[in-house]
């Protein structure tokens, strides 16, 4: 099979219209995801990349899908501004198709939310290879069917995206981070459920097994010395990370699972915490309060997974990479309706 | 047994078909437009709800579900021969866990209540719709509401982690969970905004979020419409994220003061910032925004010194729909969005729009998210004067499609603008919707006739 690399969405149109199974790769940064399979055409979508409009004073951007999270981060930087769901593997190549594909979000999600809450609209190429728009280019929208929001976590499933706007904010001005060691995971638990129900604003919220917590503050200085201190009197003096900045990027970009042959994410909460630490899992994080894992694993951590019924997505490193696969009525219609020939991956 | 006898063995006692009965459902808040339904379905358990759908599915008969009625763009309006699937008294919190921080739901549950139960646990709903002491979850998830807090908090589709839904056909589907991350496509997403069309919401997840611990409100009076919008950028400008900003012009003012007595001063342009957050963090935003505005050329800046003073502020804003109700026998609201950097333009445009059809508009808007809410008054006994007003509010919904902006921000298409559909959507994005629609409906039984405009299936 050729690997096809189109330049424009027609290019994109055109390839779709030609082959009969379909697999879109953006950086590759998740092989399990992006890699084709039998019969599959690869559509490399690395050319179709550029951010297409920013205007910092309305917090939106649009960009075609190829565009790599990095490029689009240093755009907004110089804005003082900020992708708030901090898309994982950003230093890896990500893309922003590939990330909102895959439905990921990195640590500061815990803060304003995660992907499906930044994206605002998407051009997509459905089955039949028309072009077709969901949301809209303005933060506040509700008109039509929202199919920007198919498009998280959709695997391609239902397109090829082409062009994807988001909401960004101002960014932080001054972070600092807070670890704190427990004697156990019950008391680290504890914390973290204390935590959750707490206005503190945290811009991240980590449990990394077996009983550490970080903290990550963000805001004015004298706001961020003030909390930080408030903290501490909550949690005990800790660790204090000052220059906090390049760890929390090596936490979005995995690198805690460089060494694993099969990177997963499992959606949690604190309760369903203890079940998973009693899983075979290799080096992995809680991020954003509890509400989801990143493991790295074996084939036994993966089976014992599966075995206990625990939906998961893997990264990389595996054949089947969502658990379950989507049933029912409603995918299988949606499925239906923009897929009907099943070029794409799913269903 | 025929279609009615077996939905009454379905409820018994609880399918209304007399005239009397019907009357309170033949609208919802968009009055001007009326249909008399064959039937109104009372449903009390989900299971009662998916046998009302099945046997329409059965017997090709249309449903729409309803939740308050406060729909504006006639979202519940009734199909005629169809039935009303009323959801009110599927009233209950089914759970309310603090530690998972989520509120499990009926879709008849009022959006304030949830807010109120959440709050022993310092938790909170965000989504805060001006209906919110009536509107359903239900409606707000068909509709994808909004309120003042969008711009930080999302609408409702930002809140909504998981959805039972009997689909039109009569299944039932889980979507999504009650993790605030998923795995595979975000379906209870996608579900939220579909405007009924898709199936009846008949459980609902919602996540909750801790309440802010200190907010910081600020009342500023502006010489003109504009200068307010020109503060609204500064602030933004400056690298602040308040939790909301709102304006209102005199007319919205007036009304306001008439009928609540917020105290307003009486300007052309009033501006609310609400800064929200940890105390020290807002101490220092206060600083900020209070500089700014100060440089902003606003006549006069109140701020709320306690909560009392804050609820005085919020008071006649949160009351401006109805208030501005008691300045004309009828209105219409539109709810387009424009870039917020286009907000003079809009507002300049729809004053000459004002002027060239005769009729008042009084403006109370979203300023923050670019959302406007212009009201349209008119008197319904005058002839022809409906028709101008829809016509008027017509040439402001283009007007914010032209400006790259968007027909509705949170109160839907419903029947009153899918006729505007085409302007904001190309044809293969309308095509894609019926496709969607089709495959899950293919009797088109689920809220016939709204959202979808004719021409595209006469395209198609
Ligand atoms: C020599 C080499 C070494 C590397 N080493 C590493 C390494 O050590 N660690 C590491 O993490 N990575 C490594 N990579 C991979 C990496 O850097 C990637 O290039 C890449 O990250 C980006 O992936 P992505 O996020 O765009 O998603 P992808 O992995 O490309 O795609 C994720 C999912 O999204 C779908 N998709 C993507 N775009 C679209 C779209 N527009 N529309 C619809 N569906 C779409 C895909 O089909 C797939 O299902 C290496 C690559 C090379 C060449
Ligand atoms: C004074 C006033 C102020 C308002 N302020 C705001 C505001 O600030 N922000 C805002 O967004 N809206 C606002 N609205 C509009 C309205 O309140 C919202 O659209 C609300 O969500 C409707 O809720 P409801 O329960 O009244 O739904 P209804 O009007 O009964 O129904 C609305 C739509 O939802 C569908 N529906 C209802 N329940 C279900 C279900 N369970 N499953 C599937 N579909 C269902 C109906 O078929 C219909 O299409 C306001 C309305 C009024 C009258």
């Amino acid at each position: 099979m050729p690997a096809l690399r189109p330049e424009s969405p027609e290019e994109v149109q055109e390839a779709v219209r030609a082959y009969p199974r379909l697999r879109a790769r953006g950086g590759g940064t998740k092989p399990a995801l992006s890699t084709p399979r039998e019969g599959e055409a690869l559509l490399d979508l690395s050319r179709l990349r550029g951010l297409l409009a920013y205007e910092p004073e309305e917090f939106v951007f649009t960009a075609f899908a190829g565009t790599p999270v990095a490029e689009v981060e240093e755009a907004l930087r110089a804005h003082g501004q900020y992708l708030p769901f901090h898309p994982p593997l950003a230093g890896k190549g990500a893309t922003l198709g590939g990330t909102v594909a895959a439905g990921l979000s990195g640590p500061l999600r815990h803060r304003f939310g995660g992907l499906r809450d930044f994206l605002l609209g998407v051009r997509f190429v459905d089955g039949e290879g028309r072009m077709v728009r969901g949301g809209g280019k303005v933060v506040k929208n509700a008109a039509g069917f929202p199919f920007h929001r198919l498009m998280v976590g959709s695997l391609g499933a239902f397109g090829v995206m082409v062009e994807l706007s988001f909401k960004v904010f101002p960014r932080p001005r001054t972070t600092r981070t807070l670890r704190v060691r427990r004697e156990n995971l019950e008391e680290a638990l504890a914390d973290l459920e204390r935590l959750r129900l707490l206005p503190l604003d945290l811009l991240a919220l980590d449990l990394v097994p077996p009983a550490t917590l970080e903290l990550r503050l963000g805001g004015f200085e004298r706001s961020v010395e003030a909390r930080l201190k408030r903290l501490q009197d909550l949690l005990g003096e800790g660790e204090v990370l000052a220059e906090d900045g390049a760890h929390w990027e090596g936490v979005r970009d995995l690198g805690f699972l460089e060494a694993s042959p099969i990177w997963v994410k499992v959606p949690a909460k604190p309760h369903l915490i203890p079940r998973l630490e009693a899983l075979p899992l290799g080096p992995r994080r809680y991020l954003d309060g509890g509400e989801v894992l990143y493991a790295g694993a074996t084939e036994e951590g993966l089976k014992a997974l599966k075995e206990a019924g625990l939906p998961h997505l893997v990264l990389r490193g595996a054949e089947t990479p969502l658990f379950p696969e989507p049933q029912g009525a409603f995918f299988a219609g949606v499925k239906k309706a923009l897929d009907p020939k099943g070029r794409f991956p799913l269903g | 047994m025929g279609f009615l006898e077996e939905l009454k063995a379905l409820l018994p006692g609880r399918v209304l078909t007399g005239e009397a009965e019907l009357a309170p459902y033949e609208s919802d808040a968009l009055t001007a437009y009326r249909k008399r339904p064959l039937a109104v379905a009372l449903p009390e358990r989900k299971e009662e709800v998916l046998g009302a759908v099945r046997l329409c599915h059965q017997y090709g008969v249309p449903f729409v579900a309803r939740g308050s009625g406060t729909s504006l763009s006639g979202g519940s309006l009734p199909v005629e021969g169809g039935v009303v699937i009323a959801l009110n008294r599927m009233n209950r919190i089914l759970r309310l866990d603090p530690k998972a921080r989520i509120a499990v739901v009926e879709p008849g549950v009022v959006n304030l209540k949830v807010s109120q139960e959440a709050a022993p646990f310092g938790l909170y709903y965000a989504p805060d719709p001006s209906s919110q002491p009536i509107s359903t979850l239900g409606g707000n998830v068909a509709f994808n509401s909004g309120g003042a807090h969008c711009l930080k908090y999302g609408m409702t589709a930002n809140h909504v982690l998981g959805l039972e839904v009997v689909t039109p056909t009569g299944e039932v589907v889980r979507l999504g969970g009650e993790s605030l991350e998923g795995v595979g496509p975000d379906l209870h997403g996608f579900f939220v905004g579909t405007e009924g069309l898709l199936g009846v919401a008949v459980e609902i997840t919602l996540r909750l979020l801790p309440k802010p611990e200190a907010y910081h409100t600020v009342l500023a009076a502006y010489p003109s419409l504009e200068a307010a919008g020109e503060a609204v950028s500064r602030v933004i400008r400056a690298g602040l994220l308040p939790g909301a900003m709102e304006i209102m012009d005199r007319l919205s003012i007036e009304a306001a003061e008439k009928a609540v007595r917020a105290g307003y001063p009486p300007v052309e342009g009033l501006l609310i910032v609400e800064l929200e957050g940890p105390k020290e963090e807002v101490a220092e935003e206060a600083l900020v925004l209070e500089g700014v505005l100060r440089e902003s050329g606003a006549l006069e800046l109140r701020v709320a010194r306690d909560e009392a003073e804050r609820q005085a502020i919020w008071k006649g804003r949160k009351a401006a729909f109805s208030a501005v109700g008691r300045l004309s026998p009828d209105y219409l609201v539109q709810d387009g969005v424009v870039p917020r950097s286009r907000l003079g333009e809009a507002l300049r445009e729809i004053q000459r729009l004002s002027r060239e059809y005769g009729l008042r508009v009084a403006n109370v808007f979203h300023a923050g998210d670019g959302n406007l809410h212009p009201l349209v008054l008119y008197d319904g006994k005058k002839p022809g004067e409906l028709e101008r007003a829809e016509a008027l509010a017509g040439e402001i919904l283009r007007l914010c499609v032209r400006l790259g902006g968007s027909l509705t921000g949170e109160h839907g298409i419903g029947v009153e603008k899918k006729g505007y559909m085409p302007e904001m959507f190309a044809p293969e994005d309308l095509l894609a919707m019926e496709e969607v629609k089709r495959a899950l409906d293919s009797q088109g039984l689920a809220n016939r006739g709204k959202v979808l405009p004719e021409v595209v299936r006469a395209g198609a």
